[in-house]
C-alpha cells in the first residue's frame, strides 16, 4: 500500500503548481487551467484520506465526485466571462486588464 | 371714535403681499392693486384727519414687550403732525403711482416695482404713525430697505447696484447713531414713548448726548451735511422712486423724527442750535452745487438737501409749525419737479440739460406744471414755497439767528437761480442736440396736473390769507405759536426780492447771454467753479480717509484668510492627499497582483499561526 505521505506530496505538488500557475500564466485560459490543477489537489487529498482514515460511507469520494462537478460549472463561468473579455478588449492576457484600480 | 388709523398701513402692505407673489401673474393689473391700496389708505387718511380735527387722539393697540420692567404699546399716533404726514404720503404716494403705470410701463419687472412701492407706502405710513421709538425704527429700516430695493431697481446697471449700496450704507451710519441714541434714551430718560419727551428727565449730558445721537438718524435719511453723499447718487434709480422716496416722504422722514422729538430738543437747547447749524449748512452748501451742476435729476437732489435742509433749519430755529410746513409745500412741488424732470427724460432719453433745450414747445402739460413747480421752489408769490420758506426765515429772525437768517436768504436766491437755470436751459432756447421729444401718456400728465394744482395752492393753508390755519393746526404744545407778530414785513420783500433777483439774474446768464457770461463767469472764478463741480470733494475725502482705509483693511484680512487660515486648512488636506497618493499606487487593478499578495498574506498567516498556536 502507498503510504499517505505520497498522496499528500502529490497533492502538494499539484497544489503549488496551480497557484504559480495563477500566478504566472499571462494567458487567462491557462490561469482557468491551473485552477483546475488546485481543485484536483484537493481531490486527491480528499480521496487519499477517505481510504486511509476508513471513512465508512466514502463521504470523500463522493466529496470529490462534487468538486468536479461544480469546477465542471465554474469553468464554463470562468469560459464564458473569457469570451465576454475578449470580445470586449481584443486580448485575452490578463495583465492587459488593469481597468479595476484607482 | 377714530380707532381705525392703524389700518391705513395695512392696506399697501396687502397690496404688496399680492403683488410680490402673484405679480407675475397679475402683469399690469398689479399696478391697480397697488393704486388702489393706497387710494383706500388716502381715504382713511381724509376720515382721520376728520377725527383729529373733531379732537381726537392717540390709542393704543394692547401690550406689545416688557423691556427691563416698562410694558411697551403697540400705540397710534394720531395727532395733527401725524395726519399730516399721512395726507401728504398717501397724496402724493397715490399720484406718483398712477404716474409711474406709464413710466414704468415697459419694464420687465412691473410688478415687482408695484410690490416695492407698496412695502414702501407700508413703511412710511407706519414710521409716521408709531408712537414709540421701537416701532419707528423698524418701520424707518424698513423705509431704508425699500429705498435700497428701488434705487438699485434697474441693478443691471453697475452705477444702480452701486448707488443702493452707498444709501444703504450711508444711511446706516446715521441709524447706528439713531438706535444708540434710542438706548440711551431708554436707560437714562426711561422711555420709549414719544409723548413722555417733553417731561423727561435725568442726566442732562447723556440725554444731550442721545438727542444728537437721534438727530444722527435724521441726518442719515435726510440726507444733511455730513451724510448727504448718498442722495445724489440714489438718482439712479427710477424717476417716480426719485420723487416718492428721495424727495417728498422718506427723506422728510428725518425732518419728521426731529419734529416728533421736538419736546427732547427743546429741552436741551444745544440740541436745537446743532440742528440750525447742520441744516444751515446743507442748505447753502447744497445750493451752491446745483448751481453748476448739469444733470437735470441731480439738480434737483441738491436741492431737496437743500430744501431739508431748511426744514431742519426751520427746526432748529424753533420754528415747528414752519419746518413742518414747509415738509408739507415741499413734498408737493419737488414730487412734482421731479415729475416733469421724469417726464422729460421719458421724452428725450437723457439727463443732461446742456443737450436739452426748447422743449416747451413740444411738451405743453409738462413744461407749464415744470413752471409752476420751479415758481413754487424758487418762492416766488404767490405759490406754495413762497409762504412755507417765508416763515422760516421770519422764524430764524424773530428767535434771534441773524447769521441762519441771512445763509437761509442766500440759500433762497441761489434756490431761484438754480431753478430758473434749470427752467431755461430745459424749456426755452433751442434744441442743443437731436431730440424727438413728444408730450407724456395721460397717466403721467394728469398727475402732474393735480400736483400742480397742489403746488400752487397749497401753502395758502398756512398763509395770512388762511390766518395761519396750518399753523394753528400743527403746532408743538407748549410752545409759542407760529410767529404772528408783525415785523416781518420787510422779510417778505425781501425774500420775494431775492427770489426775483435769482430768476432774473439766471435769465441773464443763460438767456440773455448764454454763450458768454456763463463761460466768463467759469474762467473768472476757476477755482470755486471747480469746487461746486466737483461737489466740494467731499466724496473724495470719504473716499482717502473711510472707503480707501476701509478697503485696505479688508484686502489685508482677505491676505491673511489666504495666507493663514487657508494654508493651515488646506495643509492637513494637502497631507492626506500626498499619503494616499503614494498608498494608491498599491492598487494596480491587475488581477494577478492581486491573487499574488492574498497568496502571500495567506503563507505568513499559515506560518504566523502555526507559530503561536501550534509552536512549530
Amino acid at each position: 500500500m502507498i503510504p499517505l505521505g505520497f498522496f499528500v506530496a502529490i497533492s502538494a505538488v499539484l497544489f503549488c503548481l496551480g497557484i504559480y500557475g495563477v500566478l504566472i500564466r499571462r494567458n487567462v485560459v491557462g490561469i482557468l487551467i491551473s485552477i483546475e490543477l488546485i481543485l484536483n489537489a484537493a481531490n486527491i487529498n480528499l480521496v487519499a484520506f477517505n481510504k486511509y482514515l476508513g471513512t465508512p460511507d466514502g463521504m470523500g469520494q463522493i466529496f470529490a465526485l462534487f468538486v468536479v462537478a461544480i469546477a465542471a460549472a465554474a469553468s464554463v463561468v470562468g469560459l464564458v466571462l473569457v469570451i465576454a473579455i475578449y470580445r470586449n478588449g481584443k486580448s485575452i492576457f490578463a495583465d492587459d486588464y488593469n481597468l479595476m484600480k484607482w | 371714535m377714530v380707532k381705525f388709523a392703524h389700518l391705513i398701513p395695512v392696506f399697501p402692505f396687502l397690496a404688496f403681499l399680492i403683488n410680490i407673489f402673484f405679480g407675475r401673474r397679475l402683469k399690469g393689473e398689479s399696478a391697480l392693486v397697488a393704486i388702489f391700496a393706497s387710494a383706500i389708505s388716502f381715504v382713511l387718511s381724509a376720515i382721520t384727519f376728520q377725527g383729529v380735527l373733531a379732537g381726537e387722539g392717540s390709542y393704543s393697540l394692547g401690550h406689545w414687550l416688557t423691556i427691563y420692567g416698562t410694558p411697551l404699546n403697540f400705540g397710534v399716533t394720531v395727532d395733527s403732525l401725524s395726519v399730516m404726514m399721512l395726507l401728504v404720503v398717501t397724496i402724493v404716494g397715490t399720484l406718483i403711482q398712477i404716474y409711474s403705470v406709464g413710466y414704468m410701463h415697459d419694464d420687465p419687472r412691473f410688478p415687482r416695482y408695484f410690490a416695492y412701492i407698496s412695502l414702501f407706502m407700508t413703511s412710511m405710513l407706519g414710521l409716521v404713525l408709531a408712537d414709540n421709538f421701537v416701532m419707528l425704527f423698524i418701520f424707518w429700516e424698513g423705509v431704508g430697505l425699500c429705498s435700497y430695493l428701488l434705487i438699485s431697481f434697474w441693478f443691471e446697471r453697475p452705477a444702480a447696484a452701486k448707488a443702493g449700496l452707498k444709501a444703504f450704507i450711508v444711511t446706516r451710519i446715521g441709524d447706528t447713531g439713531f438706535l444708540i441714541g434710542i438706548f440711551l434714551l431708554f436707560f437714562v430718560g426711561k422711555t420709549f414713548y414719544f409723548a413722555d419727551l417733553t417731561h423727561v428727565s435725568g442726566n442732562e449730558f447723556l440725554l444731550t448726548a442721545a438727542a444728537l445721537l437721534i438727530f444722527m438718524g435724521a441726518v442719515g435719511k435726510s440726507a444733511q451735511f455730513p451724510l448727504h453723499v448718498w442722495l445724489p447718487d440714489a438718482m439712479e434709480g427710477p424717476t417716480a422712486v426719485s420723487a416718492l422716496i428721495h424727495a417728498a416722504t422718506m427723506v422728510a422722514a428725518g425732518v419728521y423724527l426731529v419734529a416728533r422729538t421736538f419736546g427732547l430738543f427743546v429741552a436741551f437747547p444745544l440740541c436745537l442750535e446743532v440742528v440750525a447749524v447742520i441744516g444751515g449748512i446743507s442748505a447753502l452748501m447744497a445750493a451752491s452745487i446745483a448751481t453748476v451742476n448739469n444733470d437735470i435729476k441731480r439738480v434737483l437732489a441738491y436741492s431737496t438737501v437743500s430744501q431739508l435742509g431748511l426744514m431742519m433749519l426751520g427746526l432748529g430755529v424753533g420754528g415747528y409749525s414752519a419746518g413742518t410746513f414747509h415738509l408739507m409745500t415741499h413734498a408737493f412741488f419737488k414730487a412734482l419737479l421731479f415729475l416733469c424732470a421724469g417726464s422729460v427724460i421719458h421724452a428725450v432719453h437723457t439727463q443732461d440739460i446742456q443737450k436739452m433745450g426748447g422743449l416747451l414747445s413740444k411738451m405743453k402739460i409738462t413744461g407749464i406744471t415744470f413752471i409752476l413747480g420751479t415758481l413754487a421752489l424758487s418762492g416766488v408769490p404767490p405759490f406754495s414755497g413762497f409762504w412755507s420758506k417765508d416763515e422760516i426765515l421770519l422764524e430764524a429772525w424773530n428767535n434771534g439767528h441773524p447769521i441762519l437768517f441771512w445763509l437761509a436768504t442766500l440759500t433762497s436766491l441761489l434756490t431761484a437761480f438754480y431753478m430758473a437755470r434749470l427752467i431755461f436751459l430745459v424749456l426755452f432756447g433751442k434744441p442743443r442736440s437731436d431730440m424727438h421729444a413728444h408730450e407724456s401718456p395721460k397717466t403721467m400728465t394728469v398727475p402732474l396736473m393735480i400736483l400742480a394744482v397742489f403746488a400752487v395752492f397749497v401753502g395758502l393753508i398756512g398763509s395770512p390769507v388762511a390766518h395761519h390755519a396750518f399753523q394753528n393746526f400743527v403746532k408743538f404744545e407748549g410752545h409759542h405759536v407760529a410767529s404772528e407778530v408783525s415785523g416781518g414785513g420787510w422779510i417778505v420783500g425781501l425774500s420775494t426780492l431775492v427770489s426775483l433777483f435769482g430768476i432774473g439774474l439766471a435769465y441773464l446768464f443763460y438767456v440773455q447771454n448764454n454763450k458768454i457770461l456763463p463761460v466768463a463767469f467759469c474762467a473768472r472764478f476757476t477755482l470755486i467753479y471747480k469746487i461746486l463741480l466737483n461737489k466740494y470733494y467731499v466724496d473724495e475725502i470719504y473716499d482717502f480717509l473711510f472707503v480707501k482705509p476701509c478697503l485696505r483693511f479688508c484686502d489685508f484680512l482677505s491676505r491673511f484668510d489666504f495666507a493663514v487660515i487657508d494654508c493651515m486648512v488646506n495643509s492637513v488636506a494637502d497631507f492626506t492627499q500626498g499619503c494616499s497618493e503614494i498608498i494608491r499606487r498599491v492598487q494596480t487593478g491587475l488581477v494577478q497582483n492581486y491573487m499574488l499578495v492574498q497568496v502571500w498574506g495567506l503563507i505568513i498567516f499559515i506560518l504566523t499561526v502555526g507559530k503561536i498556536c501550534f509552536q512549530f
